[in-house]
């Protein structure tokens, strides 16, 4: 088997590639049928229904961002009705400044709220994601530089209960993967 | 008689099935190296000659904004009545053509149109770099420029709080977040590409570069997730997003009570415009470059097909928003109202040539002989936006791409006499006849606007360099071999082409 990484640091886990996004797709479907748990495919592109084919749940950033959004809200609530009715009432061509002013204020608290669903959205999306980092195992391996081009891996980490040198090495083969490797962690 | 059947079977499904995305079957090796080899190789001489232009250019507006700064708001023409004029003209104009970006990226990615992967990262970068310059001209227009923190949501130097009921202050909301939502948009559109880029550098230095830029981006499914739903939320946060940024943009003229400008059919009005001259735009810089770069494979004859059919949609809603503002100011009986439309923007000198026509011929030669003063600015917007895209129904028009540059040309010249006559021929003459006046741009004006094109080309130029212009692994993902179940139903005859466009 060839290895990646300096084999006297710890073993990240065993890699390999496939040929398309569909073959991805079905050896996804084998390996989550298979029990592991702590395992991914790389591909250059989002595939659809890969979800489901690995097994995994929908993402919940859009829990995040509702959270980012009311608290945007919020502050624009606060932004506004405090200032303009409480600190400052600002009369302005004989208006009332009461809390039944609050369409003009509807812009404001639109944008705002806008503004830090996006920040959780996107900031959030890479806080799952554990990025950014500098490195990541897997990157010692010379054939993954392809996963940003034509590549399709899957690697099944070291740390999955299910993970045996030989069983997984075994099941990767009859799936047909090429390129089976050990990747180390440095 | 089966294979009778049969044949007809698929001349019929050949007539119904959608072009390809991506032509000619290309490879998704052939699309990272075709997209990402314009970062890699050396700079070609246009694009030397081309960025040395736009930024000398960028230089006069940037040598004139400093005039202005440490001058003062006189060195413009604008003055009583005509307080705001190419100012506020160019900032509309720009933020405008912004939007076209954002439509691209999220409406269109909302409503599953898959052709817009190829051109939605170079039209996002258009928005960036438009809004880059309309933000320029708010900010100056304020005279004195050490002040405008004023517009920031905390107490002045005088303990007074920001009117939060105006809409310039919602505007300064509107806008600043548009900027930063379009640019965590576009980053997060960029990042895997970003990665291509790292995975292909051959320097230590760009290594090192686009390594930092791409977060560690390791395309797995399990980050793919959660990216695909936050680009997701982006462009459900952007769409309502745009729509508002140039409503409220529209609420700075329609909160007012000055006539022609006191209306409320601005918002959608506004919105369809600024699309409508966004996608000219886009058109506008994207035939060069897609020339230039030979991406004919990837943008193909139909996307540009496809945006001058949204440019004939939007042109007409445009047109259709002139003529009932018009209906609505003589359908009101106001008559500052009618005035405005009538004798300050429509009479024109060739109105007289239909003196003849039996019932409106008194009125017509009365209307050529007292012209408005700025007919020639309404007319051109007339033809420029209502009339010269209508060439688009036509599929000629929309498949030469000579005929699409200057129609789209004309659009971009007619939104900013849009712009430019709701804002001039209204605040010229309003209420009192005494305080009538006219505006004459100065040099500075002029040297400002045309500087701005320079700004816009520089930065794009700049952009076409250091990053793939067209989002690679999108349109990987509307190749035929995306889909994750081509090539399982091979007995069946697959449209191979259409499998991955079809959903």
């Amino acid at each position: 088997m060839q290895r990646a990484g300096n084999p006297d640091s710890p073993l990240f886990g065993m890699a390999a590639e496939v040929p398309s996004a569909s073959a991805l797709y079905h050896a996804a479907e084998k390996v989550r049928d298979a029990g592991y748990t702590r395992w991914d495919v790389y591909s250059p592109f989002p595939i659809h229904g890969m979800d489901h084919a690995m097994g995994v749940k929908k993402s919940w950033l859009s829990a995040l961002v509702f959270i980012g959004g009311i608290t945007g809200l919020t502050i624009a609530a606060a932004l506004t009705f405090y200032p303009s009715s409480i600190e400052y009432p600002l009369i302005v061509a004989g208006k009332p400044t009461n809390f039944f002013t609050v369409p003009a204020f509807f812009p404001i608290m639109f944008e705002l709220t806008v503004l830090l669903s996006a920040f959780t959205a996107t900031f959030g999306m890479l806080a799952l994601n554990g990025l950014p980092r500098w490195n990541h195992p897997i990157f010692n391996w010379n054939r993954f530089d392809r996963v940003s081009d034509d590549g399709f891996f899957l690697a099944i980490e070291a740390t999955d209960p299910e993970f045996d040198e030989e069983a997984t090495r075994a099941m990767l083969e009859g799936l047909g993967a090429k390129h089976i490797t050990l990747v180390y962690e440095d | 008689m089966a294979d009778a059947i049969m044949q007809n079977r698929e001349a019929a499904e050949q007539r119904i099935t959608r072009a390809p995305l991506v032509t000619n079957n290309r490879s998704m090796a052939w699309i990272t190296d075709h997209v990402a080899s314009v970062t890699e190789k050396k700079a070609p001489v246009w694009w030397w000659v081309l960025f040395t232009i736009s930024s000398a250019l960028a230089v006069c507006s940037v040598l004139c904004i400093g005039y202005l700064i440490s001058t003062g708001v006189g060195v413009w023409g604008l003055n009583h009545p005509v307080g705001w004029a190419w100012d506020i003209t160019n900032f509309v104009f720009w933020i405008g053509i912004g939007h076209a970006g954002t439509l691209i990226s999220a409406i269109l990615f909302l409503t599953r149109q898959k052709w817009r992967t190829s051109i939605n990262r170079a039209a996002e970068a258009m928005t960036l770099f438009a809004v880059v310059c309309a933000g320029i001209f708010p900010l100056i227009h304020v005279g004195r420029i050490w002040m405008v923190w004023f517009l920031a949501p905390v107490p002045n130097s005088n303990a007074i709080w920001q009117n939060f009921r105006s809409p310039l202050l919602w505007d300064v909301f509107a806008v600043s977040t548009y900027f930063t939502v379009s640019i965590l948009f576009w980053y997060t559109g960029l990042v895997p590409d970003l990665a291509t880029l790292r995975d292909r550098a051959k320097t230590k230095l760009r290594k090192f570069i686009y390594g930092i830029a791409a977060l560690g981006w390791r395309g797995g499914n399990r980050q793919w997730r959660h990216y695909e739903m936050a680009y997701l939320i982006l462009a459900g946060l952007s769409t309502p997003l745009v729509l508002s940024v140039h409503s409220v943009v529209s609420f700075d003229f329609a909160t007012s009570v000055i006539p022609g400008w006191h209306t409320t059919i601005f918002p959608p009005y506004f919105v369809a415009g600024a699309i409508f001259g966004g996608f000219a735009m886009v058109l506008t810089i994207m035939l060069p470059a897609r020339a230039i770069f030979g991406l004919h494979d990837l943008i193909t004859d139909d996307h540009v097909d496809k945006m001058c059919k949204i440019i004939v949609l939007t042109g007409s809603i445009v047109g259709y928003a002139y003529a009932m503002e018009f209906f609505i100011a003589w359908y009101s009986g106001n008559p500052y109202e009618r005035y405005v439309f009538v004798h300050n923007r429509l009479a024109a000198p060739f109105m007289s040539w239909f003196s003849w026509v039996p019932g409106i011929g008194p009125e017509m030669a009365a209307l050529g002989a007292n012209p408005a003063p700025y007919w020639w600015a309404y007319w051109s917007m007339i033809f420029c936006n209502v009339v010269a895209p209508q060439l688009f129904w036509s599929r000629y028009f929309r498949r030469h791409v000579i005929w699409v540059f200057i129609i789209c040309n004309f659009v971009n010249a007619g939104m900013w006499f849009e712009r430019f006559v709701i804002i001039v021929t209204s605040l010229h003459r309003d209420f009192l006849p005494s305080s009538w006046g006219m505006f004459y741009p100065t040099w500075v004006d002029i040297w400002t606007f045309t500087g701005t094109f320079g700004i816009f080309l520089a930065l794009f130029l700049l952009f076409i360099r250091w990053l793939p212009m067209i989002c690679i692994f999108e349109v990987k993902a509307v190749l035929p071999e995306a889909d994750p179940h081509h090539g399982h139903d091979d007995h069946h005859r697959e449209p191979v082409a259409v499998k991955g466009a079809a959903h």
